[in-house]
């Protein structure tokens, strides 16, 4: 059985349609990250899981029973604050050990469990200390052993690393992948950063405009996004217009103006006569002179139209015979070689066969 | 910046305007004449005779006694109506609570001396002391708890409940513990405004019951005797006293940094 379903919640706030009509299954043990842009329903969900929101329509099921009517405080579910939420008049200990106050635990087994807690975190010598003194990573794993301590059976994650550095967040990014498979407690976490989301998620949802757009594992919300949206909120991609013909054996084919046949998988579905884009990754795209190209089904004479160095990549656009700029990646990995290709120099591309995907209008 | 010479004199002749008149009531307290004209010499005498005045200290009792109570209910009731003003965003609520506080002193006075002799028909006394107070006190404590309570991120009563605290465990753990200093402050300060009350005071108090500032201001309808030092330069430092406490304990509040 799912940990938690969400049957076709909808969430209004007065003309605004927050959540519309989702329905998600979240297994036990699973990382679920809700992803999308600021204002696509996404807080609002977790805040409904929380019991902080309640739903206009649906129904929350947690184990198969529903929470809406539960408040929140009886709910078996914690959450992880953005701001972290830690009372500032209490210590670290005190802290993290509310949550078994609460819950009216006897004294002896809260001091036995915040031992472990903070053992677990790595900040055994920090328990008298006030949240004012910590560091930020150190706010963040208090929070985290505070909203785990009485093992909650779903753990909600809110922008959790959103205040921190980039480098610290790389390193808590690694904390939290190692915590969840340790407590082995369902986690579903909330953001608007997608290189977050693909590192740490085993299934993401993409969210916009109160709508779930596509539930996938992080390599095929990556490689096959579904629509146009899913495709550019995740990643770079370049998105060619392109039309869907039939060939002289009357199968499918996906033809470029000016350009002419890609070959690309056409998924079922598309039929003859289809328009949409034709969407590629910059890393799928292989950039240099005619031999080494020359095996792929797909290769196209160009012009580097611009060139960005960023270290440890180079990211070429690369304009094409129709006009349409192609982005194409080659990483720096023989030092001295970062400008392979000058701007104005005619190149040659190519990707593939299995390469990209075409999405409908 | 370099401050010019100016500035420091304006600032200087402001400071000796307003403390001035008060350094003089202390010096002359201490000073062995009836008459408040000529430094003749340094005594105690007055504080003395103060000490022995049955009238005075009864007045003072009363003070006391009403400043005490007036200041605890305007304190529990001041912070419910804070509380209340945070959580319910209704701007007559806020009109109704602050009212109070901008209104003419004089005009509460007399509005409360009809109200209770008319409306609810009290005989004048203590009690209607007491609910004259706690009616002027009640919008300060407000406005310093409500204060305390914007400056608190909302994510952590919302975190208390998460964890599993009812609606009063998050209040008597977490809210009660956060606007504690205000609540205090705020109670310092109901204090201190009813100690030296005088108008609504004055309308309210009937024939029966004198506070100090009744009795001084009886007092120096015959003549402004060093005894009148005495007991200024007392409550002086008592009121004093409570301001830098309420200061101490919610620094924030009255520095204005909310």
């Amino acid at each position: 059985m799912a940990r938690l379903e969400l049957r076709n919640i909808t969430r209004r706030f007065g003309d605004f349609v927050a959540v519309d009509d989702v329905s998600l299954t979240i297994e036990s043990g699973e990382f679920f990250t809700l992803l999308g842009p600021s204002g696509c329903g996404k807080t609002t969900i977790l805040r409904m899981i929380a019991g902080f929101e309640f739903p206009d329509a649906g129904q929350i099921l947690l184990d198969g029973i529903d929470l809406v009517g539960t408040p929140a405080e009886k709910r078996p579910v914690h959450t992880v604050f953005q701001s972290y939420a830690l009372f500032p008049h209490l210590t670290v200990g005190e802290n993290i050990s509310f949550p078994l106050r609460m819950a009216r635990h006897a004294a002896a087994d809260i001091r036995q469990r915040l031992k472990e807690a903070l053992e677990q975190v790595r900040l055994g010598g920090k328990a008298g200390k006030y949240p004012h003194e910590l560091s930020g990573g150190e706010q963040q794993r208090v929070a985290l052993a505070r909203a785990l301590i009485n093992r909650p059976r779903l753990l909600l994650l809110d922008e959790s690393l959103a205040a921190l550095d980039a480098k610290l967040r790389e390193e808590m990014q690694v904390e939290l992948i190692n915590l969840q498979r340790e407590v082995g407690i369902t986690f579903v976490f909330v953001t608007h950063a997608q290189v977050e989301a693909l590192a740490l998620s085993h299934r993401i949802a993409v969210m916009n405009q109160g709508k779930v757009e596509q539930v996938d594992e992080p390599a095929r919300l990556y490689g096959f996004p579904r629509n146009r949206f899913v495709a550019d909120f995740i990643g770079q991609i370049t998105m060619i217009p392109a039309q869907v013909e039939e060939s002289a054996h009357g199968h499918r084919r996906l033809v470029v103006d000016g350009l002419g046949e890609i070959v690309t998988p056409l998924p079922q579905g598309v039929v003859i006569g289809d328009k949409g884009v034709f969407a590629i990754r910059p890393e799928q795209v292989r950039i240099g002179v005619q031999a080494e190209l020359a095996e792929l089904k797909n290769h196209f004479t160009g012009e580097v139209h611009s060139l960005l160095y960023q270290g440890d990549v180079s990211v070429y656009r690369v304009r094409l015979p129709n006009g349409t700029m192609i982005e194409a990646l080659l990483p720096n990995s023989a030092p001295g070689r970062a400008e392979l290709f000058k701007v104005g120099a005619e190149i040659k591309v190519g990707w593939r066969h299995d390469a990209g995907v075409f999405l409908h209008e | 910046m370099r401050r010019g010479p100016w500035l420091w004199a304006a600032a200087l002749a402001a400071y000796a305007f307003l403390y001035l008149p008060l350094t003089i009531v202390v010096i002359y307290s201490f000073n062995d004449s009836r008459l408040n004209a000529e430094w003749v010499g340094f005594t105690w005498h007055w504080y003395h005779e103060l000490f022995h005045d049955e009238d005075m200290l009864i007045a003072a009792g009363n003070s006391l006694l009403i400043a005490l109570i007036a200041s605890l209910s305007a304190t529990l009731l001041g912070t419910m109506a804070g509380l209340a003003m945070h959580r319910y965003d209704l701007k007559l609520l806020n009109f109704m609570v602050l009212a109070p506080v901008a209104m003419p002193e004089i005009l509460l006075g007399v509005s409360l001396l009809l109200f209770f002799i008319q409306v609810l028909n009290l005989t004048l006394g203590m009690l209607s002391i007491v609910l004259a107070h706690i009616t002027f006190s009640i919008g300060f404590v407000a406005v310093i708890v409500r204060a305390q309570l914007t400056s608190i991120d909302e994510s952590l009563f919302e975190a208390a409940r998460d964890l599993g605290a009812t609606p009063w465990e998050t209040f008597r753990y977490v809210t009660f513990p956060l606007i504690l200093p205000a609540v205090i402050a705020g109670g310092l300060m109901a204090f201190t405004l009813s100690i030296d009350d005088f108008v609504v005071t004055f309308f309210t108090a009937g024939v029966g019951v004198q506070t100090l500032p009744l009795r001084i201001y009886s007092m120096i309808k015959i003549a402004v005797t060093p005894e009148v030092n005495a007991v200024s330069t007392l409550m002086m430092l008592l009121t004093l006293g409570m301001i830098v406490l309420a200061s101490r304990i919610a620094p924030d509040v009255l520095k204005g940094k909310v």
